[in-house]
């Protein structure tokens, strides 16, 4: 999905689910104002941000290609697993396509909850598994015009996944 | 019987195309069997597709292992492991 509309929420569960694939940037306060209008029921909000990193002023930018309509599906289906998972009364999820610049916003979660322990788990938990999950790739444009890579997948985010099946 | 296959991320660029539309021989089950195939159609598709433990694979948009049946599938997508995030 692209445009600047609000992703559809989830009715089917108490939480409020909403999911965005777009290639515009997002801005964090209003993602968060939006989860938090009209509810009284939400102690806590925790968010993550992933940014396009230089690799040590090596990149231009950072190519993200999705497979449209499975990289929603699959966020959404982690995210309702994260909103029941830790009672999240809701969660927000923002992935971005295209080219990004270093500095620039790659992905958003908001977990909102009761209790801040919950919405930590389940923003964590959200990411653990979009990163793994989520049919993204990642393209390296290297600064002079040099021919990139595509990223590599790691070890190390297959373990971090892990660590939630032992809980 | 003809599938759409789409392809993306290195093995859509080292094929040089995002998605076609393929007539599967019958002894094509699985998703494995599908990459075989596939490895038999040339030289780009045979380098592609020479080590197949590093393809993963959808059907219909869902994940799916090597083994499993392709059956009435619309649409197998094979690519790299997800770098998202």
């Amino acid at each position: 999905m692209s445009g600047g509309v609000r992703g559809d929420s989830d009715k089917h569960s108490a939480a409020t689910v909403t999911v965005r694939i777009q290639a515009e940037d997002f801005d964090i306060a209003s993602e968060i104002a939006a989860l938090a209008e009209g509810r009284a029921d939400i102690g806590a909000v925790a968010t993550f941000t992933g940014l396009c990193r230089d690799e040590g002023g090596r990149l231009s930018s950072l190519e993200l290609e999705h497979y449209p309509g499975m990289a929603e599906r699959a966020i959404r289906t982690i995210a309702n697993e994260a909103a029941k998972r830790f009672a999240l009364t809701g969660i927000t999820a923002i992935h971005r396509y295209g080219k990004i610049a270093p500095g620039c916003n790659i992905v958003l979660v908001v977990a909102t909850a009761p209790h801040r322990q919950a919405a930590f788990d389940g923003a964590s938990f959200l990411m653990d598994y979009l990163k793994t999950e989520a049919p993204f790739w990642k393209k390296e444009h290297r600064k002079g015009g040099g021919a990139g890579e595509w990223v590599s997948a790691k070890d190390s985010d297959d373990r971090a996944k892990a660590r939630w099946d032992k809980r | 019987m003809s599938m759409r296959v789409v392809y993306f991320a290195w093995v859509r660029e080292r094929l040089g195309k995002g998605s076609e539309e393929l007539e599967l021989p019958e002894n094509v089950k699985t998703v494995g069997d599908l990459i075989a195939h596939l490895a038999t159609l040339g030289e780009e598709y045979e380098a592609v597709f020479a080590v197949p433990q590093v393809i993963r694979a959808a059907i219909d948009e869902e994940h799916a292992d090597h083994d499993e049946a392709i059956g009435a599938a619309r649409e197998i997508a094979l690519f790299p492991p997800m770098t998202g995030g």
